[in-house]
Parts: structure tokens; sequence; C-alpha cells
């Protein structure tokens, strides 16, 4: 069920998990996906470029029948070393000043 | 009937009319944003705004309180009659705004509420950018507004393709970074890093000399700068590796002077070249590490397994450098050279 290819030091490339059992090919996370990760096809949707993806989460919040799990995150590198660093909980780029509130 | 319409308009809240021209004062105002000049105030009022004289059936098409992203909206608009819903996302970018959710299903479920959108047209159909798709549940705005929610293309200038073809090509549902998206963002890159090159170039002039106050200098450049210029041509395939390739051809010009343009010993010169290599490439991976923040290409997951990979080799090849300038400094003293 779930694909979860890895690179070559056997981490996962990202948290993309997809499951076409549930499938019903309603088209959304092609047309969603800024990255051709999900293609349509016969019947289901077809995840043809797993590694590109970036974990927008586009696809997971339209997928009408949760077929599609995505850690989704903005991945600021700025925040996540000060984070690291602090050892606190990592916030996004927004937080205050930087782009305006998180709702 | 039609006075009925009217008196009813009257009371409803404000349609703002815009036109599909930029004007010179937008124009400049894109350029001030690009500039990074007091990022957070390039905005528009949120609200219902009118392009033409639009309709009951007329299309509707949504966008953020950013002037970049309004205006690349409106601007492709020319000739159509249609009305623009603008939500509020504290006057940032659509992109960005989704990833946040303030480009996201409640505020597209409010913003028609409080814009009575239900009222004024027949057409029950929004056309969102695609790009806000992470923030927004077509089928809860669906579901609890009864407007449908389609996603346009990526970029604003295909969306009349869009409306002629009546479907968006994958061509127009991928997100490019092509050389002109990528040198757009070089003065908002190099604007946020000139304080920090202009006070460590004094600092450094003053310290240790010319070449470093350069050094400087050629980081914040070649970070900010050639960095986004040379992405796909960098060798490699994560950020920071590119950055540390980059890194190392910045220090080259340094090295070879302190080899070339030195009369000192050559044990001396080459150890002080090795140093200058060391301590200028981490701080161009590390430039290079934060842009993955500017483009839609990294995850999450990379950026954090790219930090967790190269942070602690950058800060070891630094150290390195600054283990041997120091060396020099007191070999040079201890007459060792």
């Amino acid at each position: 069920m779930a694909k979860s290819s890895s690179c070559a030091c056997g981490e996962s490339l990202n948290t993309l998990i997809y499951d076409p059992e549930l499938c019903i090919n309603c088209g959304l996370c092609s047309s969603v996906c800024p990255h051709g990760v999900f293609t349509e096809g016969d019947g289901k949707a077809v995840l043809s470029k797993y590694e590109e993806c970036m974990e927008c989460g586009a696809c997971q919040i339209n997928c009408p029948v949760g077929a599609i799990h995505v850690e989704s995150g903005v991945g600021c590198a700025a925040a996540m070393i000060r984070a690291a660093l602090l050892r606190r909980n990592e916030v996004t780029c927004g937080d205050a000043a930087c782009c305006g509130p998180i709702k | 009937m039609k006075l009925q319409m009217q008196t009813a308009l009257k009371s409803k809240p404000e349609i703002i009319p815009t036109t599909s021209r930029l004007t010179g004062r937008d124009k400049w105002d894109h350029f001030l944003a690009r500039c990074r000049y007091r990022r957070m105030s390039h905005i528009v009022s949120p609200g219902l705004y009118s392009l033409g004289s639009p309709g009951p059936e007329s299309q509707i098409f949504v966008s953020a309180n950013y002037t970049l992203s309004f205006d690349a909206l409106r601007s492709s608009l020319e000739g159509i009659d249609c009305y623009i819903l603008v939500l509020n996302t504290y006057g940032i970018n659509v992109w960005c705004a989704a990833g946040k959710g303030t480009f996201g299903t409640e505020e597209v479920i409010e913003r028609i509420e409080l814009t009575e959108l239900k009222n004024l047209v027949k057409n029950k159909v929004l056309i969102l950018p695609q790009l806000g798709a992470p923030g927004v549940c077509s089928q809860e705005v669906e579901r609890r507004t009864g407007f449908k929610v389609e996603f346009g293309p990526v970029r604003a200038r295909d969306i009349k393709h869009y409306l002629t073809n009546g479907k968006a090509t994958p061509e127009m549902r991928k997100v490019n970074f092509d050389i002109k998206d990528r040198a757009i963002l070089i003065p908002v890159e190099l604007i946020g890093l000139a304080p920090y090159i202009l006070v460590l170039s004094i600092l450094f002039y003053f310290i240790s000399g010319f070449w470093s106050a350069l050094a400087i200098a050629a980081i914040g450049i070649s970070g900010a700068v050639f960095f986004p210029l040379l992405l796909p041509f960098l060798p490699t395939k994560d950020f920071t590796s590119k950055g540390l390739v980059l890194g190392v051809v910045t220090s080259i010009p340094f090295a070879y002077q302190s080899i070339a343009w030195s009369d000192e010993i050559l044990t001396y010169n080459a150890i002080s070249a090795i140093a200058w290599i060391l301590l200028i490439s981490p701080w161009v991976a590390y430039i290079a590490l934060n842009f993955t923040g500017s483009t839609t290409f990294t995850s999450r997951t990379g950026v954090r397994r790219e930090i967790f990979r190269y942070i602690p080799i950058l800060a070891v090849i630094f150290i390195s450098g600054l283990i041997l300038s120091v060396l020099l400094g007191i070999g040079s003293y201890l007459g060792w050279f």
C-alpha cells in the first residue's frame, strides 16, 4: 500500500504515502500538484514522480477520500536551524515578523 | 425587479472597481516589493473587485491581497468582465500564504460571506490559482458555501488560454524556476544580506585587512547573485553541496593571491591559501542552504536532511580554516616560517 522509495543512504525522500485502493479517480491530485507527481490514469490516479514531491500538501487536503497522506510543512531552513540550535519546536517562517500570522 | 436589485446592491458590501491596466505607480510598487522595501506593506484591501462590467454569470477569480499577486491576476484578465475575490493573506503571496493556511479554506468561506457573493452572482464557480491548493480544501468550500472551486493554472498569464480550453494543460500545472524567476529574486536576497556584508566587511577591514573585507563581499555576492543564477548548472543535487562547490570557486582568487602576490615563504602561503578556501566556502554553502526557502522545489524532509547532513560538515570546514589562520598567526609571530 504505502509507497516509500528510498535514496541511496536509506532515508525516505519525502513523507508522501498514496493508497490507490481508496482512489476514486476524481483527478484533483493531478490538477493541484505543481510538480506532476500524480498523473491521471485509467480508473486510478498514478503516482508517477514520487521523488519530485516537495510536500506542499495540496493533494492531501483536496483528496476527497483520504487516499493521500503527506506531512506538509513550510521547510524554512533558517527556522529549522534555529529550532535545532535552541532545542525548541520548529516554527514556520511566518511565526511573527517574517510572513504574517499563521492561521 | 431592476429597482429591487439596485436597492439591494446599495446595502451590500462595497464592490471595488479595478482595471487590468497596470499604472506607473503599480510598477513602482512592484519594483519596491522586489527590492524588499517594506516587504509587509504591498497590500490591497481584501474584498470583492469588479473588472470591466461583470454580470451574474461572470467568472469569479480568487487572489491574495499582495500587490504582486493581485496585479499579476488582473493584468492577465484584459478584456474579460469578471469579479476578483481578494482574500486577506496579510500581504503574502498565494503560495506562501497557502502553505501557512492564510490563503485557506476558512478565509475563502469567510470572504464569500463577508462580500455576500452568493446574492450577487448566479455563477457558482470560483477559479483559484493552483498554487493556492495547499491551503484550500475544495470540497469543504463547496459543502459550506455552495461555490465550486476550480483550480486554474499556476501562472496568471496562462488564464486566457485556460479559459478558452476549459482546462489547464500539464505544462500550465507545473512550476518552473527558470532564469527569469531566479534572477528576480536577486535584489531581495542581496538586500537581505547587505547589512551583514557591510558591517562585517568594515569590521574585517580593520581586523585583518583588505582581502578579508573583500572576501565577505564575495561571499554575499556569490550566495545572493551567482547562486540563484547558476543553480541548475552547478553539479551535485542538493542546494548546500551546490553552494559548497560555488564557495570553493569563489575562494580560488583569494587562495591564488595569497600564493602569487605574496613574498612570504611557500609553506606559509600554501597553508594560507587552504585557509582561505576553508573560511569562505562554507558560508556560501550556508546562504545556498537558506535559498531553499525561496523556491517551490524543496520539501521539508529534504531541507531537514540537508541541515542535519551539512551543518556539522560546514562547521568543521570553517573551524579548520580558523584553526589554520590562528596557527599561521602564531607561527609567523614565533618565526616558524
